[in-house]
């Protein structure tokens, strides 16, 4: 079933305007900031919120068209876990798996059957009579899993799905998470603000920003061509925009930078891995052929590695180690000086937005 | 040196704080001291006292269970504000909570009363009559009692978490399955907090029973009623149905205290 997306959904004074289509057998994201319209996108092809503008379809059937034609949720064919996974709290494990088969016309017996057998092929037959207060976060997302995949839906939605959970958790819930949704036949979307969930979990990416999609590719695009610097930011490079002539980039904002490429002409936008960047209390001497001043505005610890935001023409994040912020004496105020190689920079025409 | 911390209690809050204490403990335990403890088997168990009780059981039980029958339905509108002036809807269910009991009962003989504004072709087609008869009663105490089950359950179905509903409806649900499976179970304890106090004022309904429905024993005599006709001929007896009311009034308390009596303190 592919999900023809081209509508409009306005709430108040924010609008979410995407037209997109997805197909089965791919593992969408909708990544975004809080308040792009990821969660709204969502409901709109659920059928939980109705399009302003426009037309959803699924395969060649019109859902919803704005205007005379609405199909509800009931008649979509689709699978939702919610955020926070939303179980129902007054009913047991077994007989949350079992409401949606129930709602769809089988019998008590035959839908009991059919959430035993959910639950043994997710691995949670364990859990089957008890409450969801009475089960781990973790389990919580499977068993809410188990109960939208129970219905057998042609679209999975999920919400979040790995939001709710503690750090130690998420990794173990996430590679099962992957297996279900890579063996998942229909389209499989999630919605998340964790840039590692896109990556790591889907095919295909749509980053939202302000109700538009500002990048759709695979995460490898995400990671090399970053449409915009909060997507930049999300893979924890920085994004650089100005114009390419001969081999040299003058950066908007000030500064200029040799890049290895000669032939990139006009607009275009270049990711500075912080890894590329080397600080220096001197004047470097050396084979890198950027190199300038600037003075340090912050420092971040990240993991083993430490965050060092540079302000200068241009302004860029640099990552050394703790014991190189020791040694080169780096506290906010500092002035450094900044290299890196001309290959390090990766430029690319800007994307026409 | 460690200061310890304890809740200051200003005299100015202590003093007249023990003064309303004072207010609504002493009329309880006078009550109590002057209920004619003796006779008290033989006037509970007096031909007119259980009437009464009867009735009062009855009538109060029919009038909260048409309350949450139709009162649900109206909180849950309500509260997903379905209704193009909310506002004003809310101020109507309200009224009967602050007006004058006898008004209301005012109120139900001109809408209901052989010669009223419904009643009169309730009587001239279906000869229905409503004042002066059981069923006068109940609709008198579910008029006067429905707007403290309206508003908790409002209130209730206002703070729902949507996504529960939400799930159950892309689970294939269609509305009824909904509302009963998810949304009731969900709101349950409010339901029975709504139900409680509902029909604690039903319970104790007069003004808009005795204007509407008369005080006739057997038929329309609930038991505040009793109470007040007895207080006319025999104070004990009076007092000793009032011990049987607030005998049943503590009885629902202590079933239901883990609704009423929770303090916020861990």
């Amino acid at each position: 079933m592919t999900i023809t997306f081209d509508a409009s959904v306005t709430r108040g004074s924010f609008t979410l305007s995407v037209a997109t289509e997805f197909e089965p057998g791919t593992v969408v994201a909708v990544l975004g900031p809080n308040g792009s319209g990821k969660s709204t996108l969502l409901r709109a092809i659920a059928g939980l919120q109705p399009v302003s503008a426009g037309s959803v379809g699924i395969d060649s059937v019109v859902v919803d068209d704005a205007s005379h034609v609405f199909m509800p949720p009931q008649g979509r064919a689709i699978g939702l876990v919610p955020q926070d996974y939303a179980l129902f709290p007054h009913l047991s494990v077994r007989d949350n798996v079992a409401f949606g088969p129930r709602s769809r016309g089988a019998g008590r017996r035959a839908a009991s059957q059919l959430a035993d057998a959910t639950l043994v092929r997710l691995g949670i037959s364990d859990l089957s009579n008890r409450r969801p207060s009475e089960i781990s976060g973790g389990q919580a997302q499977r068993v809410a899993l188990a109960r939208a995949l129970a219905t057998n839906p042609a679209i999975l939605l999920l919400d979040e799905p790995l939001a709710a959970l503690d750090v130690e958790t998420r990794d173990a819930v996430r590679a099962e998470l992957d297996i279900h949704l890579t063996s998942f036949a229909g389209c499989a979307i999630f919605v998340t603000h964790d840039p590692l969930d896109a990556l790591l979990l889907a095919d295909r990416v749509l980053v939202l920003e302000e109700g538009r999609i500002v990048q759709d590719g695979t995460p490898v695009d995400l990671a090399h061509q970053p449409a915009t610097t909060y997507v930049a930011a999300l893979m924890g490079v920085t994004l650089l925009r100005g114009s390419a002539e001969g081999g040299l980039m003058s950066v908007d904002g000030g500064g200029g930078l040799h890049i290895a490429d000669a032939t990139v002409v006009g607009r275009v936008q270049c990711v500075v891995r912080p890894e590329s960047v080397t600080l220096h209390r001197q004047q470097p001497e050396g084979s890198a052929r950027n190199t300038w001043q600037g003075i340090v505005r912050s420092l971040q610890p990240s993991h083993d590695r430490v965050r060092v935001l540079v302000d200068g023409e241009p302004s860029i994040v640099a990552v050394v180690t703790p014991a190189a912020v020791a040694e080169l004496g780096l506290v906010t105020g500092t002035p450094v000086w900044l290299s890196m190689k001309a290959v390090d920079l990766a430029v690319y025409r800007s994307p026409a937005h | 040196m460690s200061t310890r911390r304890t809740t200051p209690r200003p005299a100015f809050l202590v003093i007249p704080g023990s003064v309303a204490l004072a207010f609504l403990i002493i009329p309880l335990l006078a009550l109590l001291w002057q209920a004619p403890w003796g006779d008290l088997a033989s006037i509970i168990s007096s031909p007119l006292a259980l009437d009464a009780l009867r009735l009062s059981l009855v009538t109060s039980l029919t009038a909260t269970a048409f309350a949450a029958v139709v009162g649900v339905p109206l909180a849950w509108l309500l509260a997903r504000d379905v209704f193009p002036a909310t506002r004003l809807v809310r101020a109507i269910v309200i009224v009967p909570l602050l007006l004058p009991p006898v008004v209301s009962g005012v109120m139900l003989l001109s809408a209901f009363g052989r010669r009223g504004f419904v009643g009169q072709y309730l009587y001239s087609i279906f000869g229905i009559q409503l004042p002066f008869t059981t069923a006068g009663v109940v609709l008198a105490e579910a008029f006067v009692a429905m707007p403290f089950l309206i508003i908790t359950l409002e209130g209730a179905f206002r703070t729902l978490d949507r996504r529960y509903e939400d799930a159950a409806i892309t689970l294939g649900a269609s509305s009824w399955t909904v509302f009963r499976r998810v949304t009731i179970p969900l709101i349950a304890p409010s339901l029975l907090a709504g139900a409680v106090l509902c029909w604690a004022r039903a319970l104790g309904e007069f003004g808009a029973t005795i204007t509407f429905a008369g005080n006739l024993p057997g038929v329309t005599q609930t038991m505040p009623l009793a109470v007040y006709s007895a207080l006319e001929s025999d104070r004990s007896a009076a007092i000793a149905l009032s011990v049987l009311l607030l005998a049943v009034c503590v009885g629902v308390l202590v079933a239901l205290r883990g609704y009423y009596l929770k303090g916020s303190s861990a």
